[in-house]
């Protein structure tokens, strides 16, 4: 199984944000998107959730889906953390299967919820409203409840922008065993690029809505790469556990 | 792949499969037990408030004779057997079933648009309604065979031809709720001008006979009517069943409802015709009652939260206790006379919100 991605062209009014993008994201592999702000890796990971039209096709092992299609199978979280509402943290997390919701809920669902809360320590929270707990904890719930979706596709927009050291790492493991576990396609854009490095199978840069390379760590996180992407000059290093190491030097004009 | 913490997470595994064979959500089921033990008594409130709106009025009835005009009617003289059967229940009824309405068609409303501000009210629905009950007072027209339906379906179908105008604009604009807000008040301001126009054409006693219909009142009830309004209720609510998950992760916002597969235009686009046939219907028969649609549902969302399989029926009773409320409050405010309830709706709904307000720690919105 794989996610196939064939031409893939989205625009907003006239501005083209992708352009003509190809990929193939494997099974059991955690993608990483990077690039500079606007090379288009939100809009990239909404057109394949099904969120925006685009242009192109879209595939899982080679079956083409619809827009609709897309949306029931691929789990896809947006980035933004800022939710006001007085729902729990636990309905929330129910939302996630919100086929199975019915007036009365499948037995054990609640259950299953508050397990897959306890994953991430936020079973303590689950009867507190999402507009009482904070930024982070709230990413915590969202990221919980793309997970109880148990998708064939996860799709996710900066999952750690707003945790701490400790639970960026504990989330990226997760995703990272979750999707060797259970064979799940995980595609997440992503700032850090040392953490990329770290827990991505393959990397795809973006600039300006294309995608200019894609492979291991090693194939696209390099410096010519890097000053394409984001305009920088980069060191590029092996740490002590042979992962690559990403030092920013300073920005180019 | 470099693996800081595998042991944690292989524990908290270990630790979240064992739960599952013991109940893991006390505390949930508790916040349910609230939430259901407040929905009952919400009912045991409306029922005492229906007996309490059964027993006044100007006729000065006593509870025997009431109780016999309801339960035994054969048994009752006629005089009491009209009052209590064709002049008080029908009244009764229509309190209950339009506050139920207006309340369903207010959470609809605010959860379709994200906005807290959001009624049928707010968006010119009522104003349109009064423009039809004005436009028939005024021309005087009457329908053959059915005259006593020619103002509640001049006001109904103005009502959907304000909410059709709503609708238009929004959906070229593909159905954003800040369109639909904008859209609705402007379709307010319009129909409250044209409304105005035809007050100012009208002579003296149309006028007056226009105002009474404003200000909303029950004594426009019968057997007739009363049916209609049941009817469409419990048809919306059927509709609506389906989609009541749906509906309580609109709260989220768009984004994050679309991500997890619903379908928001065409969500938004099916309460919009329901919240317009809810509030046409209810509005209609009784007129012009603004204040219910606006704050059942926040009453409703500080005692039950936002899951809408709770939030939903909690909000209908309290739009009928606000109206049962204000119907006896009506009827004990001049002994002998029945001032119409649209006055007295803000009077009774008012204090119990802020109460509410001051009272409440947690945000509702």
């Amino acid at each position: 199984m794989s996610l196939q991605i064939e031409n893939l062209t989205v625009a907003y009014g006239k501005t083209p944000v992708i352009r003509s993008l190809s990929d193939q994201w494997p099974e059991g592999c955690v993608t990483a998107l990077i690039g500079c702000n606007g090379a288009g890796k939100s809009t990239l990971l909404q057109a394949l959730a099904g969120l925006i039209p685009m242009q192109g096709k879209t595939a899982i092992s080679g079956i083409s889906l619809s827009p609709e299609e897309r949306r029931q199978q691929i789990a896809y979280m947006p980035q933004d953390t800022s939710a006001q509402s007085s729902l729990t943290v636990l309905e929330v997390v129910l939302l996630g299967r919100l086929g199975s919701l019915g007036l009365r809920l499948p037995a054990g669902i609640a259950d299953e919820a508050m397990a897959a809360l306890d994953t991430f320590g936020l079973g303590a929270l689950h009867t507190r409203q999402l507009d009482e707990i904070s930024g982070g904890q709230r990413q915590l719930v969202f990221l919980t409840q793309a997970l109880f979706r148990q998708p064939r596709v996860l799709l996710l927009d900066e999952p750690t922008a707003a945790l701490d050291l400790r639970h960026q790492l504990l989330v990226l493991e997760r995703l990272s065993q979750i999707s060797h576990k259970n064979g799940t396609i995980v595609g997440m854009a992503m700032h850090d690029l040392n953490l990329a490095a770290q827990y991505a199978d393959r990397i795809v840069g973006l600039n300006d809505g294309q995608n200019i390379a894609s492979g291991s760590a090693a194939q696209v996180l390099t410096a010519k790469n890097l000053k394409t992407m984001y305009g920088i000059e980069a060191e590029v290093t092996q740490g002590p556990q042979n992962q690559l190491q990403v030092r920013p030097i300073r920005a180019v004009t | 792949m470099a693996a800081p913490d595998g042991a944690s997470f292989a524990q908290a595994d270990r630790a979240a499969e064992a739960a599952l064979d013991i109940a893991r959500t006390p505390d949930y089921r508790a916040l349910i037990l609230r939430r259901l033990t407040r929905l009952v008594g919400a009912v045991v409130v409306l029922a005492a408030l229906v007996v309490a709106d059964i027993l006044t009025g100007p006729a000065m009835l006593g509870l025997s004779d009431v109780l016999t005009g309801l339960f035994t009617p054969a048994k009752a003289d006629a005089m009491t057997r009209v009052i209590v059967q064709d002049i008080r229940l029908p009244m009764t009824l229509m309190a209950i079933l339009v506050g139920m309405s207006l309340g369903t068609a207010g959470v609809h409303m605010q959860t379709i648009l994200g906005n807290p501000l959001a009624s049928p009210y707010t968006l010119g629905f009522s104003a349109a309604a009064g423009f039809g009950a004005a436009l028939a007072i005024l021309t005087g027209f009457s329908l053959p065979y059915l005259p006593w339906l020619t103002v509640p379906l001049s006001a109904f179908v103005m009502c959907v031809l304000a909410a059709a105008l709503v609708f238009a604009f929004s959906k070229m604009r593909g159905m954003r709720p800040e369109i639909m807000v904008l859209a609705g008040i402007a379709t307010l301001f319009m129909f409250q001008s044209a409304q105005s126009l035809v007050q100012y054409l009208a002579a003296p006693e149309v006028l007056q006979a226009i105002v009474f219909w404003l200000f909303g009142s029950l004594l426009k009830a019968s057997w007739n009517n009363v049916p209609i309004v049941a009817v469409v209720f419990v048809l919306t609510s059927l509709a609506v069943l389906p989609n009541l998950w749906q509906l309580t992760a609109l709260r989220l916002g768009d984004a994050r409802a679309a991500a997890i597969g619903v379908d928001v235009g065409k969500l938004r686009k099916k309460l919009f015709g329901v919240v317009a046939l809810l509030t046409a219907v209810a509005v209609a028969f009784v007129g012009t009652i603004g204040f219910v649609g606006l704050v059942a549902p926040h009453i409703a969302r500080m005692l039950v939260g936002e899951d809408q399989r709770v939030l939903l029926p909690m909000a209908a009773l309290m739009g009928a206790i606000i109206m049962a409320g204000a119907s006896v409050l009506s009827k004990l405010v001049s002994p002998g006379g029945v001032i119409p309830i649209g006055i007295v709706t803000a009077l009774i709904g008012v204090p119990f919100l802020f109460f509410l307000i001051l009272r409440g720690q947690r945000r509702h919105w």
